[in-house]
């Protein structure tokens, strides 16, 4: 395939493949008939309420259940001591133990001693409806005896640290170095010109998705089955893991994920609450059930971010940069969740951002400290890298003396480079950087907007103009197996699909990709769809429930329709490599001579003989003629393992207008050019783009999980954690630009994370520019009012 | 987070209502539109164990104008004043400063009556009534008295309402000209960090959170009576005052908010 501007260009005009359609989720969702699992209730069940710790790190002296136990409804109370035997040795599983010699505390899913962040749970109430849960939870009474607790990643690995886990000796999990030549960095760095050397401050995000967690376990007392209903991104993953944790044998545990209301990543892990219902539900022999309330998900599900990044750029006097160095410190949090530790590598290999520079030096040190575990979030990892170096690059340009525009574009890998092997060893497949941003620049009349800002600064207005670039580029559609070998994580990557073809010629598709708000099920019907030449309203997409889907890998890391939908795509040609030979029977024919069109087999040449699908899908059905020695229906089944992973990347322009007087950030203009190769369905693109972006925006104006310095968390609710509205959304201007991976057949890249990704250091770059006239060079996240207000104070010189 | 149990009355009217007031003392709370008394309870911050429903009250429901007087219901919703042509025409700053109040669920709920009683300091319809001179009408077991709005705000959450007492109708005089509302928030939905109410060019002027109860910014409106430019008179907004410190805005910052949104209030409402 060429490279174009148009994605609808790549396929065939009568294709739905490249053009927007509506997602057919939709009128579920809206109407309210979906069923999210707070919407399911069985019979008998028994409602959980959790005692969760107010403190961020204390001995727990006792529990005291009596108060709980006067309330109507409330059965039992349980203290972690009590539940031990329940799980035994089984802790909570971190799949992802970057080095051998990581320390993984073990991690119960109820404290039996010690409460080390402020959530932990620490006992466990049983009622007979969520109102009396509730009511018993807060009637228990813990005594604690407070520990010294360590809340700051810094002051963790200080001398003399208080320690979350007493018998590890020390705060620090694991340390991952990746860099390929250390004599060719330090030798870039005592050669450079210029050298650009930053910290910042990745603050802690509530990923916040509109359905918090939920979890109902269904024991089938006579067969020792256990059914998890659980809110959650990843039933494969779950069912393995819960059979691994309780010692319940794999073949009698299924897991379904009904509709689920959003992850960003903190539905990608295997939580207290599955464990400790499934082993409820289990030992009494009823249905034992849990729902997080929105207070509660600030502390009990995973936060993402969380580092202290320390970046370094050593470049020539033409602002070419020749290395990149870089120091984090990630905060892990009290324990390691599903993929906590490998997190900050997925980063790890992109803080040289799309850059052609040639030597690499990446170090993380990941710390415990006494607060709730970080894990992965939209991005995870990557929007930290890109933060980092696309930040350090606009310093770079203002050491230099070029734009921002300039400094990248003097450092992009060039178009016709790829394949191209990147300095921290990855094989990055295709895109053209400069056309990327070239486009972003027209789009978003850079001209003018200088020359706004320029007339601005002259009059010493109260509304400063600032403009930020954010170029990135990311890998994604993790991944192929091999390297996730290599990188010591627990499970592969590939992906797995049926299409199963039915009598009536209606199509079944069975996905191992579990979708919950990214529209696979519109996307994937339009894959097979334009295939097999039928309506995409006559492919059902079915997922998320492990007695119909048994093989899969689930959603995250902008994986689905790279891997998935491939899997997808490659089983139906697998369906079609079959229903081929049936026509060739049909029509005594050889199969060589037959052509696919419009949903029927013709003689090439010859259109009047054709076997049309659906005579194909009745013929294998009735087996009453098929070719000899051929089986009956018409199904197949493909795992794909992807060879690479694949390279989305863009650029985005974030315009903002800084009231200085109140230190007020508006985003008055958003381009976004993003390269996410061809795409399937460009409305569930734009909007992934509108999305992510805003989530981006979000952590660089709004979100901050705010803990005090004992360890408290400040904001529960979601009047102190500022998640944005639509209200606050710039009115995004988007397109693409595509170069087609070579990866794929589809030549498809991810779409997920993008937005994320790109518009944290976007809007950033653009409050420092607006303001570095007035002395400010940096900005700490989030840019509230108060925060940009001192800034401008300090560079002032005058009070903060 | 689950409210604690209650009992639930429908008042058939507000006599009714005071009646049910009457007979169970502090126990008992009004529900109007709930936007503020559901929130505390699910947060646990009331526990009433009895919920008298005024909300049906629809005949407490109009904005009628008599005489230079505009009478408002107490059960009528702040949509209703966002909407309403008669405030449009007579007294737009009480429109206006409605159209700002959370969202539009938020303001198809929530009441006026409701946001006075519950005595918000961060709140903005307050704002406009206490800048306008406003004045609240109760209703209690001795029947009905009026209280100045300067009269009505007297500590965090606390209001000159006895126990057993309903608003039933606000007055605003009609009017107002030279008005201005400065709403200053991070987020569309939220409440004010800092806000000023300008009525009747600066003859009345309220700030938004910048203590315990809404309050006038009494020294702006001196300054403005003694003919202070608004930059004078803005200057003196936050003195003597002691705002809060939360996560979005620590004392010294709001004081500063003050001063900006209170000019910003003057010149928009024609003082120069
Ligand atoms: C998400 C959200 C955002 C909001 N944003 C804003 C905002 O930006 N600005 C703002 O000003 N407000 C805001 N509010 C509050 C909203 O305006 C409330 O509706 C209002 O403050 C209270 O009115 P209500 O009718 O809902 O009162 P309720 O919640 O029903 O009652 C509040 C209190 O007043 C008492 N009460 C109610 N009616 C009477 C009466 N007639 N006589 C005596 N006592 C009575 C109740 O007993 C209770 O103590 C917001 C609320 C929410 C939920």
């Amino acid at each position: 395939m060429t490279m174009t501007d148009d994605p609808a260009t790549h396929m065939d005009s009568a294709s739905h493949m490249g053009r927007p359609r509506l997602r057919r989720e939709d009128p579920e969702l809206l109407t309210g008939e979906a069923q999210f699992i707070d919407d399911m209730s069985l019979h008998g069940e028994v409602w959980v309420g959790i005692v969760r710790s107010t403190e961020a790190h204390a001995t727990i002296l006792g529990v005291d259940g009596s108060a709980a136990l006067e309330i109507d409804g409330v059965t039992e109370v349980l203290s972690g001591a009590d539940l031990a035997p329940l799980w035994g040795e089984g802790a909570l599983p971190c799949a992802w133990p970057v080095t051998d010699d990581m320390r993984n505390p073990a991690h119960l899913p109820v404290a039996t001693s010690v409460a080390k962040y402020v959530g932990d749970a620490v006992a466990v109430v049983l009622a007979d409806s969520r109102y009396a849960a509730a009511d018993g939870a807060a009637a228990v009474s813990v005594d604690y005896d407070p520990l010294p607790a360590v809340v700051d990643v810094e002051a963790a690995v200080a001398d003399g640290a208080p320690l979350v886990h007493e018998d590890l000796g020390t705060n620090e999990s694991y340390t991952w170095p990746l860099i390929p030549n250390p004599e060719a960095v330090e030798e870039a760095f005592s050669n450079a010109a210029h050298v650009v050397s930053e910290r910042y401050v990745q603050q802690r995000l509530i990923p916040a998705p509109m359905e918090p967690r939920g979890v109902i376990a269904a024991p089938g007392v006579a067969s020792g089955e256990l059914t998890l209903y659980s809110a959650t991104q990843i039933p494969h993953i779950l069912k393995v893991m819960t059979a691994v944790t309780l010692g319940i044998p794999e073949h009698k545990i299924r897991v379904v994920a009904p509709s689920v209301g959003g992850g960003f990543g903190c539905k990608l892990n295997v939580y207290a609450e599955e464990i400790l219902c499934s082993a409820l539900a289990m030992d009494r022999g009823v249905p034992v059930r849990w729902t997080e309330s929105r207070s509660e998900a600030a502390t009990a599900t995973i936060q993402g971010r969380g580092q202290v990044q320390h970046i370094e750029l050593a470049a020539d006097d033409t602002g070419r940069v020749q290395a990149v160095r870089v120091k984090l410190l990630a905060d892990m949090g009290a324990y390691l969740q599903l993929v906590t530790p490998g997190v900050p590598l997925l980063g790890g290999f992109l803080y040289h951002g799309c850059y052609d520079i040639a030597h690499y030096s990446f170090e993380c040190t990941s710390v415990f400290t006494n607060k709730t575990p970080t894990d992965a979030y939209r991005g995870a990892g990557r929007p930290e890298a890109t933060y980092a170096i696309e930040r350090a690059m606009d310093s770079l340009a203002v050491a230099v003396g070029v734009t921002p525009e300039e400094i990248r574009s003097r450092n992009f890998i060039a178009a016709d480079a790829f394949p191209y092997e990147s300095c921290a060893g990855l094989i990055f497949d295709s895109g053209d950087y400069q056309a990327v941003l070239d486009k972003a620049v027209e789009m978003a009349g850079l001209e003018g907007v200088r020359a706004t800002q320029a007339q601005r600064r002259a009059d010493g207005s109260s509304r400063q103009i600032g403009i930020g670039f954010s170029s990135y580029v990311e890998m994604c559609g993790l991944a192929p197996s091999r390297v996730l070998a290599s990188l010591n994580y627990g499970a592969g990557g590939w992906e797995a699909a049926t299409v199963r073809v039915l009598p009536t010629a209606k199509v079944q598709v069975i996905t191992g990709s579990t979708p919950h708000g990214q529209g696979h099920e519109t996307s994937w019907s339009m894959i097979v769809a334009d295939k097999l030449g039928i309506d995409p309203d006559d492919v059902e997409v079915l997922h998320s429930d492990t007695a119909i889907s048994p093989t899969g890998l689930d959603t995250y890391g902008s994986r689905s329709l790279s891997v998935g939908g491939t899997a997808v795509f490659m089983a139906t040609d697998k369906v079609l490599d079959k229903a081929r030979l049936i026509a060739a029977h049909q029509l005594e024919a050889n199969e060589d001579d037959l052509e696919y069109v419009d949903g029927a087999f013709q003689v090439k040449g010859t259109p009047t003989a054709a076997a049309p699908f659906a005579a194909i899908a009745f013929a294998a059905f009735t087996a009453h003629d098929l070719p000899d020695g051929m089986e009956p229906n018409l199904e197949a089944h493909v795992t794909y393992d992807p060879p690479n992973f694949t390279f989305p990347n863009g650029t985005h322009i974030a315009v903002v207008e800084v009231d200085t007087d109140t230190g007020d950030v508006g985003i008055v203009d958003y381009v976004a050019v993003d390269d996410c190769g061809n795409q399937v369905n460009p409305m569930i693109v734009e909007g992934q783009v509108h999305g992510g972006v805003l989530q981006g925006a979000a952590q660089a104006l709004y979100e901050d999980a705010v803990y005090t310095e004992d360890g408290q968390i400040v904001t529960v609710n979601l009047g102190d954690y500022l998640v944005p509205s639509a209200a606050e959304a710039p009115v995004y201007r988007v397109a693409s630009h595509v170069t087609p991976s070579p990866t794929n057949p589809m030549g498809v890249k991810g779409i997920g994370e993008a937005g994320t990704i790109a518009a944290t250091p976007a809007v950033i770059n653009a409050v420092v520019d607006a303001l570095r006239p007035m002395g400010v060079t940096d900005m700490a996240m989030p840019a509230s009012p108060q925060t940009v207000w001192r800034a401008i104070n300090e560079a002032q010189g005058g009070a903060s | 987070m689950i409210p604690a149990s209650f009992d639930y009355k429908v008042a058939e009217s507000a006599e009714h209502a005071v009646a049910l007031l009457t007979e169970h003392g502090d126990e008992a709370k009004l529900l109007a539109g709930g936007h503020s008394l559901i929130p505390m309870m699910r947060f646990r911050l009331a526990t009433p164990t009895v919920l008298v429903d005024v909300g049906r009250l629809d005949d407490l429901r109009y904005i009628n104008a008599d005489n230079g007087t505009i009478s408002i219901g107490a059960l009528t919703r702040h949509s209703e004043l966002e909407h309403s042509e008669l405030l449009a025409q007579s007294c737009p700053m009480m429109a206006s400063v409605a159209a700002l109040v959370g969202d539009p669920a938020v303001r198809h709920r929530g009441t006026l009556g409701g946001t006075l009683a519950h005595s918000d300091p961060a709140s903005d319809l307050p704002a406009a009534v206490l800048a306008l001179g406003g004045t609240i009408v109760a209703r209690g077991p001795g029947g009905d008295r009026e209280i100045a709005a300067t009269d009505f705000f007297t500590g965090y959450f606390e209001s000159a309402l006895a126990d057993d007492e309903m608003i039933v109708e606000v007055r605003v005089p009609a009017g107002g000209a030279g008005w201005n509302y400065q709403k200053f928030n991070r987020r569309a939905q939220d409440w004010a960090i800092v806000g000023v109410a300008v009525a009747n060019a600066g003859a009345g002027v309220s700030l938004v959170n910048m203590g315990s109860t809404p309050l006038r910014a009494s020294a702006v409106e001196a300054a403005v009576a003694s003919g202070a430019s608004a930059a004078d008179a803005a200057a003196v907004a936050a003195e003597g005052l002691q705002p809060p410190s939360d996560l979005n805005a620590d004392a010294d910052y709001r004081r500063h908010l003050a001063r900006v949104f209170t000019q910003r209030a003057l010149n928009a409402a024609g003082v120069a």
